[in-house]
């Protein structure tokens, strides 16, 4: 394992907003939209890979919704004793975390075949995440198109130098809560912010008004609900879940990028790959080979392993477990705070082809003007 | 001045399957139907610059690889978001085994 480590004298801090200055500079370098590189799958390969099925997503569904209703039929029982907390524990990571991957491989239409099968647990999944459904389909578009480019993604979990008591709220579950509430009201009310705007096609704003509308409407009558009955069940099993639930998507998700590269155009020196046990794995619908997801976003949940084996003669050795993969991680986000250019720059197999470095280079030349 | 341009042989292409051709600085995508008929469009996904012919044919409706974009090939139209502007499509005909594009 190597380290890459820059001069920072005299470097600008990195604008992470969509409208600004390191906007402005990855679209004139060319960094922004850029064809990246990947592994060459003869074409016969990747269709087969591509294939969509309905049977490992209905499973899977049946089983997550199944065991949602079944913890949640615990938790009511049992509420008021202690012996409702390991209901909502289950409950609340079935709510808070395996929606997330629910939500992620439904937007990009891999988990199922049947494509309202896609829409419907999209639609789901995106309210159980506080999130606007037509946002967040765009701004994920954004983050497959420029991956960790500052200035365009607008999905980067750690910016640089990291707020480390962020992501440790992000465990939590607050960190993000008090940033989805208020974004979901805001767009209820009328009002994009000028980053959503620049990612979301005009045609489509409305669309994202009312639907944050619906989420606000449902919460509103939770909230009912709540005090109606003067209990505070309804809002335990609706919306606080994305608070108490969400440590296990955190854990997992923030592995996808941190201490790795940006500004680059090579999904093997922005994102990790991590091994990981087969609960967590099934909770994460196996976005644990994130390489290959971002090299590959068509390639279904399911086919992901199959994918790897295939391609890892080409990418750096995965992490074999999450720990592994924050005592990797941890060091490069240290010294990030005082030399925010550091990055982990991982060694690829003999049998590998090169990194692209170009961008990567030039980018980082930009910023230092 | 159109003119028809051959693009590739008809068993080039698998069925239900496209296959990436350029030509003249031009980039197109050439289908082959499950019923076995042939269809041309632009190369690129009208979202972003993605290549189709890396993307997946499922009956007439061509997938982009990076983002899910959605049209008919047939037809060239944007099935919804992520894709909003419709493909431009090329007349194609089958001669000698040959498949033959008009391009203008």
């Amino acid at each position: 394992m190597s380290a890459a480590d820059f001069e920072m004298s005299n470097r600008p801090r990195r604008d992470y907003s969509l409208v600004g200055e390191s906007t402005r500079r990855a679209i004139e370098t060319g960094l922004a939209s850029a064809e990246w590189y990947h592994t060459e799958v003869a074409r016969k390969t990747m269709k087969e890979l591509m294939q969509r099925s309905d049977a490992p997503a209905i499973r899977d569904t049946m089983l997550w919704i199944g065991l949602i209703l079944g913890s949640a039929a615990g938790a009511i029982t049992f509420w008021g004793t202690w012996w409702c907390v390991p209901f909502f524990a289950v409950y609340g990571v079935l709510y808070g975390s395996a929606s997330d991957s629910r939500w992620h491989e439904c937007g990009h239409g891999t988990a199922f075949k049947t494509r309202w099968m896609n829409d419907v647990v999209y639609q789901i999944a995106s309210f159980m995440l506080m999130r606007n459904p037509v946002v967040w389909r765009w701004s994920h578009a954004r983050h497959h198109t420029d991956t960790i480019i500052v200035g365009r993604d607008a999905e980067i979990a750690v910016m640089r130098p990291p707020d480390l008591l962020r992501a440790a709220l992000a465990f939590t579950g607050y960190g993000d809560f008090r940033h989805a509430l208020p974004a979901l009201l805001r767009q209820a009310s009328g009002r994009l912010s000028d980053d959503e705007k620049s990612y979301i096609p005009e045609t489509e704003w409305q669309r994202a008004v009312v639907a944050a509308r619906w989420h606000v409407a449902i919460y509103v009558a939770t909230v009912a609900v709540a005090l109606y009955t003067r209990s505070f069940l309804p809002l335990m099993l609706i919306g606080l879940p994305r608070i108490y639930g969400s440590w296990h998507m955190v854990l997992t998700g923030l592995l996808q990028h941190i201490g790795l590269a940006d500004n680059v155009i090579d999904h093997r020196l922005n994102s990790r790959t991590v091994y990981m046990n087969p609960v967590s794995r099934w909770i994460y619908w196996n976005m644990n080979y994130h390489v290959e997801h971002h090299m590959f976003p068509m390639v279904p949940y399911h086919a992901l392993p199959r994918l790897h084996a295939l391609i890892k003669h080409d990418l750096p050795a995965p992490n074999p477990s999450m720990w592994h993969a924050y005592k990797e991680a941890w060091p490069v986000l240290l010294r990030q705070l005082r030399y925010e250019d550091f990055y982990l720059k991982r060694e690829l197999p003999a049998t590998a082809r090169p990194y692209r470095h170009e961008f990567h280079n030039m980018a980082v030349s930009a910023a230092a003007e | 001045m159109a003119e028809w341009i051959e693009a590739c042989a008809a068993g080039d292409i698998d069925e239900e399957d496209v296959m990436r051709f350029d030509h003249a600085g031009r980039t197109f995508a050439v289908y082959r139907s499950p019923d076995d008929e042939y269809f041309a469009t632009d190369g690129l996904c009208t979202h972003e610059r993605v290549h189709l012919a890396d993307g997946l044919v499922m009956d007439d409706i061509i997938e982009c690889p990076k983002h899910n974009g959605r049209f008919n090939y047939k037809t060239g139209a944007a099935k919804g978001a992520p894709v909003c502007v419709n493909l431009k499509t090329y007349p194609v005909k089958v001669t000698a085994g040959k498949v033959l594009i008009e391009i203008e």
